[in-house]
């Protein structure tokens, strides 16, 4: 009964979205180059899924997000889950990442090219940094959140490092640090975009600058509404893992 | 003596100021014995289990077992705590697995074997069905009894235990007074149990030593001479007993009478 109903919702919630557009762009008249129609972006949609930039620009900007994706989680969360154990190395660190952490990846885009050129790597890059301080300091609270009976019980039975941190620590940390990880996902697809916009000559991200220079508006709004269901998809994708986990460690419902 | 308990205390600070939580503790214990801790809230009888257990070692005295100063916990003594410290990531049957996992067992013991003692503690236990439940699956009880599985797998000679029942309801509670009592019956394991309740007190030791705060310390020790096995909390020699504990905390009321017509 819920799902039928969250499928009613979602279907009546694009319906409404489509019959907006469709008036703003009747009653507005500003041009197509300006604000295309539903069905202009529809066939352009079609256009740029046929002739195969669609799905290369996908599998381009798929890769890069998936190698910077995760290995910014693995490194945030490896550095988490010692950094979590020495709260005193900690206190020195944590202004110096309070420090980076408000700064937008692409503001180090500049320095990022300088160094790396343009291709795959700037790309790569930004989503690292985005994805790694949100999966840091997660990985760092959980791991100070550990109820201490569990440090308790561990010491008493004998497990030590490094037994200690994969057997205890990680699985009691694991919930909030999934909370991280989830939370991660969303702002490096954010960025994986911007990264695109300037670092590269490929990608989802490349192919908006590359219907804005060609005055494709239709093109431009379809990227933009792929860009926005596969972040979706990869957001359902992770938190339905992120259950099964969950749920095969006892927790959650 | 097999646990020697000499002049010990535990002082700590708390908001600036010293805190003492009990002083001039002393205390032996034989092998296999069953002593209760008792007392209220306060009297420091949790401090002084986790002392000897080596949690949070006593800043006087001592505290030798087997001839050793306690300054950490060992394989050879499980605590075992209110709130179980099941962790719900693992099954029933991992969780009883875990002591068997540390450097002690794992060479000695291959997968197989630490599967077969721990299926054999779980079935003492009485929960062979739920061995691939998680803890948020089964009762409080139930709970407990991975505990006290948990414990006895890696064979430790002494168990402590803090307040083991004191969340579960009054049945249940009964249920796992007659289960641990005819577990150290089997297992013959020294116990010490710390407890609030009286007739959970009376009910299960050879020995009571009972505590009274500000600051802690043992007010006296009572010889439980009960049978050990099959205590009737109904008979009257527990009754007895069980009258002379209230007494000594003031709790019972002597029926002074002042004149008799």
């Amino acid at each position: 009964m819920k799902k039928i109903l969250s499928i009613k919702n979602v279907v009546v919630s694009i319906l409404g979205l489509l019959v907006i557009w469709q008036l703003v762009y009747s009653i507005g008249n500003f041009g197509d180059a300006l604000f295309p129609s539903p069905s202009g972006a529809w066939k352009a949609l079609v256009k740029i899924a046929k002739n195969g930039i669609l799905l290369k620009s996908i599998g381009t900007s798929m890769y890069r997000f998936a190698v910077g994706y995760i290995s910014g989680v693995v490194a945030a969360v490896l550095l988490g889950l010692l950094l979590g154990r020495c709260a005193g190395v900690f206190k020195y660190i944590n202004p110096v990442i309070q420090l980076l952490r408000p700064i937008s990846p692409t503001a180090w885009m500049p320095f990022i090219v300088l160094w790396f050129g343009i291709g795959d790597i700037p790309a790569i890059v930004i989503i690292i940094i985005a994805a790694f301080f949100p999966v840091l300091l997660s990985t760092v609270a959980a791991v100070g959140g550990i109820d201490p009976i569990y440090l308790k019980v561990s010491g008493n039975f004998g497990i030590k490092q490094p037994q200690l941190m994969w057997k205890i620590i990680f699985p009691a940390a694991f919930p909030q640090i999934a909370n991280g990880i989830r939370l991660a996902l969303g702002t490096s697809w954010i960025f994986l975009v911007a990264g695109e916009m300037i670092g590269c000559q490929s990608g989802l991200g490349y192919l908006i600058i590359d219907s804005r220079n060609n005055i494709d508006s239709a093109t431009l709004l379809a990227t933009i509404f792929v860009i926005g269901i596969i972040g979706l998809l990869l957001d359902t994708v992770l938190s339905v893992s992120e259950k099964r986990i969950l749920k095969s460690w006892g927790g959650g419902e | 003596m097999y646990i020697e308990i000499q002049n010990a205390g535990k002082r700590f600070l708390q908001n600036g100021k010293e805190f003492t939580a009990f002083e001039n503790v002393s205390l032996s214990i034989d092998k296999g014995e069953f002593i209760c801790l008792l007392g209220p809230s306060g009297c420091g009888k949790s401090t002084l289990l986790n002392a000897v257990a080596g949690f949070d070692p006593v800043t006087e005295g001592s505290v030798k077992i087997d001839g050793e100063e306690v300054v950490k916990p060992s394989l050879e003594y499980v605590t075992i705590f209110q709130n179980y410290g099941l962790l719900p990531w693992r099954t029933v049957l991992k969780n009883v697995e875990l002591g068997l996992e540390s450097k002690k067992f794992s060479k000695k013991l291959s997968k197989e074997q630490r599967r077969k003692i721990a299926e054999k503690y779980i079935d003492l236990v009485n929960l062979s069905e739920f061995k691939y439940s998680h803890p948020n699956r089964i009762s409080g009880g139930m709970k407990q009894r991975v505990a006290i599985a948990r414990a006895l797998a890696v064979s430790p000679e002494i168990i402590f235990m803090d307040e083991p029942f004191g969340a579960l309801d009054a049945i249940t509670r009964m249920k796992l007074q007659e289960d641990i009592l005819r577990i150290s019956k089997e297992e013959r394991k020294t116990i010490i149990f710390v407890t609030h309740d009286i007739e959970e007190a009376v009910f299960l030791a050879d020995r009571i030593v009972i505590m009274t705060p500000n600051p802690g310390k043992i007010k006296s020790i009572i010889n439980v001479p009960l049978t050990r096995y099959g205590r009737d909390r109904t008979s009257d020699d527990f009754i007895v007993l069980r009258d002379k504990v209230f007494e000594i905390f003031n709790m019972k009321h002597d029926n002074n009478i002042e004149y008799v017509i």
